[in-house]
């Protein structure tokens, strides 16, 4: 630590012109790639006034939006949490054959681009997909209606707390699991006692970040939602619906609670990390 | 980012260290079978069987339908813009990318740690919040825009715009990949080569660059994934024009639209075998990385 700030300093002095181009280019970059888009969307928001700001928002149209939001996310966040505590249970306790594709299988959701998720699901479900004559046989909608959304909000968001939650499982080690078990303790009391409180704060990470992404995914929501305005809109879909309809004000209201959204995830993200991950703190000690 | 980050390898996994490990620890530890029931089963219905149903119906067009298809201009058209704009957004995600990572481990400013936050922003901001507001920002009356329009330079609804659009969504990839590695370089390497009366420009090509390479090449790959298969932020920017603008994803879109089912299929085939030869590559790469910082 010492060593590591001591070289920052002479480094520092050595090329302090240079370094000050670097940062005056690279927050240049910053201003110009995170910073702007992000005002612009407030800006806009509020270019018709406060009123018109608050209009655009107690819309009938909007209210459903975000109410269809908020239902789509809660669905997607109790699925999440279950498969992530399954997932990385399994996958972080135990060694069998096949886990390495299991591993590589999780990832998938990130490199896939939300429209092929979405098309895969429409593949599947819809009513000329392989599971559409039964489906419909049942009297059961899935695409183009909610079931649908919540399904591809849930492919998109899948990874999130598995991967936050394996590393931190196999750092911390089944010790004090074994113990519990060894000493008498059943299954679900050394679920509930030790491995549940020892993963907490990952836990909360993972459900901040796939919650974020769910209420704000738009590719594969869009693709199975058949976008019927005022029923099947989540805030994200209605920001375009807006937007196509020449909406400006409209459109970049709804924007402003899903960038606040943002925002808010990206605070506490930060604090999280910091407080309790002890993420910064860990990397300086070593650099 | 990374998975299974304590094992050693592959090899062991599948090998002796499977039989001596899971032999002692199967007996003790409960819940396996429920766990990995779950997990499979909600695998199933979300990735499985809906990939499954994609290949399918890819597959019915048959190998000269396939290759029929793939080649219509159309096709192809929407494939060289998206995997050229991925590509070029990702080399300028990478270019400054590092940069901002440098300035941010190596340097101190104020509002630094304002700034580190702000780097994953595009992670949380929703695709079309960003896709209207770049489309704003770089509409020829836009703040950048309206800049950029006495050069002749349009960015908004035009190809500009989808390079833009990537290169937004790509950064942080980037930076979150090279960041950690530049924090834990050890001070040693760089000042014995000071020492030795290396520059400050040999000692980044020499001793920094070739340890920060294979993740500044994972952040490129990361980046360039998420570009190609990027939806949402491309479309409000881009003019969508087919063979000159059109991505992808959108020509997945408007096929499904026009209810060719099986020609959708095959093209998301396609772009799923990409993303997992880009996952493979990236695996890789983060082995490579995590080798090299825990060795």
């Amino acid at each position: 630590m010492q060593m590591a700030s001591a070289k920052c300093v002479g480094l520092r002095r050595q090329g302090g012109v240079v370094n000050v181009i670097m940062i005056t280019v690279a927050l240049l970059f910053m201003v110009l790639f995170l910073l702007l888009p992000l005002i612009t969307v407030f800006a806009q928001a509020f270019a018709g006034g406060i009123s018109g700001y608050v209009a655009s928002i107690v819309d009938p149209n909007t209210l459903s939006a975000i109410w269809l939001t908020l239902i789509v996310a809660a669905v997607a966040l109790v699925v999440n949490v279950v498969f992530g505590l399954a997932a990385s249970w399994c996958l972080a306790r135990f060694r069998f054959p096949g886990r390495l594709a299991l591993l590589t299988v999780l990832d998938l959701p990130f490199s896939v681009s939300p429209v092929v998720a979405g098309l895969m699901l429409v593949l599947l479900y819809g009513r000329q997909g392989w599971l559409g004559p039964w489906l419909e046989a049942h009297n059961l909608k899935i695409i183009f209606a909610l079931p649908g959304m919540m399904i591809a909000t849930i492919f998109v968001t899948l990874p999130f707390i598995a991967r936050e939650l394996i590393p931190l499982m196999e750092e911390q080690g089944a010790d004090e699991e074994e113990a519990a078990i060894l000493l008498g303790a059943s299954g679900w009391q050394m679920f509930w006692r030790i491995t549940i409180p020892k993963l907490r704060w990952g836990l909360l990470y993972g459900v901040l970040l796939s919650n974020a992404r769910a209420m704000g995914e738009f590719g594969a929501v869009s693709v199975v939602s058949g976008n019927i305005l005022g029923l099947t809109d989540t805030m994200s879909l209605d920001v375009k619906a807006l937007y196509d309809g020449y909406n400006i004000v409209g459109s970049f209201a709804v924007a402003s609670l899903l960038a606040s959204l943002a925002l808010v995830t990206l605070i506490a993200k930060t604090v999280l990390e910091r407080q309790f991950l002890g993420r910064s703190t860990k990397e300086e000690v070593s650099a | 980012m990374s998975l299974a980050d304590s094992k050693p390898g592959p090899g062991l996994d599948l090998g002796l260290g499977w039989l001596r490990r899971g032999r002692t620890r199967r007996h003790i530890l409960p819940g396996l079978g429920l766990s990995l029931g779950i997990t499979l089963f909600v695998l199933s219905l979300i990735v499985f069987l809906p990939t499954a149903a994609m290949v399918g119906d890819a597959a019915t067009l048959g190998v000269g339908g396939l290759i029929r298809l793939l080649a219509t201009s159309r096709v192809l058209g929407a494939f060289k813009v998206s995997l050229g704009c991925a590509a070029l957004a990702a080399l300028t995600s990478a270019v400054f990318g590092l940069l901002i990572a440098w300035v941010l481990v190596r340097t101190r400013f104020p509002f630094r740690r304002l700034a580190d936050a702000m780097v994953d922003l595009p992670f949380a901001l929703p695709t079309s919040v960003a896709g209207i507001a770049l489309s704003t920002l770089y509409a020829p009356n836009g703040w950048l825009g309206s800049w950029l329009a006495p050069y002749g330079i349009r960015v908004s609804f035009t190809v500009i715009g989808v390079y833009v659009a990537l290169t937004f969504v790509g950064l942080p990839f980037v930076v979150r990949s090279v960041q950690p590695v530049l924090q834990d370089l050890e001070a040693e390497q760089e000042e014995a080569a000071h020492m030795l009366g290396a520059g400050r420009l040999q000692i980044f090509s020499r001793v920094i660059f070739p340890a920060i390479l294979p993740s500044l090449t994972a952040g490129f790959a990361m980046a360039f994934a998420r570009g190609l298969g990027e939806y949402g932020s491309v479309i409000f920017i881009s003019s969508n024009k087919p063979g000159v603008s059109e991505i992808v994803p959108l020509l997945i879109v408007n096929e499904l639209e026009q209810f060719d089912f099986a020609g959708a299929a095959a093209i998301g085939t396609l772009m799923l075998v990409l993303s997992l030869v880009i996952l493979c590559v990236i695996m890789l790469l983060q082995r490579l990385v995590r080798s090299s910082r825990h060795g």
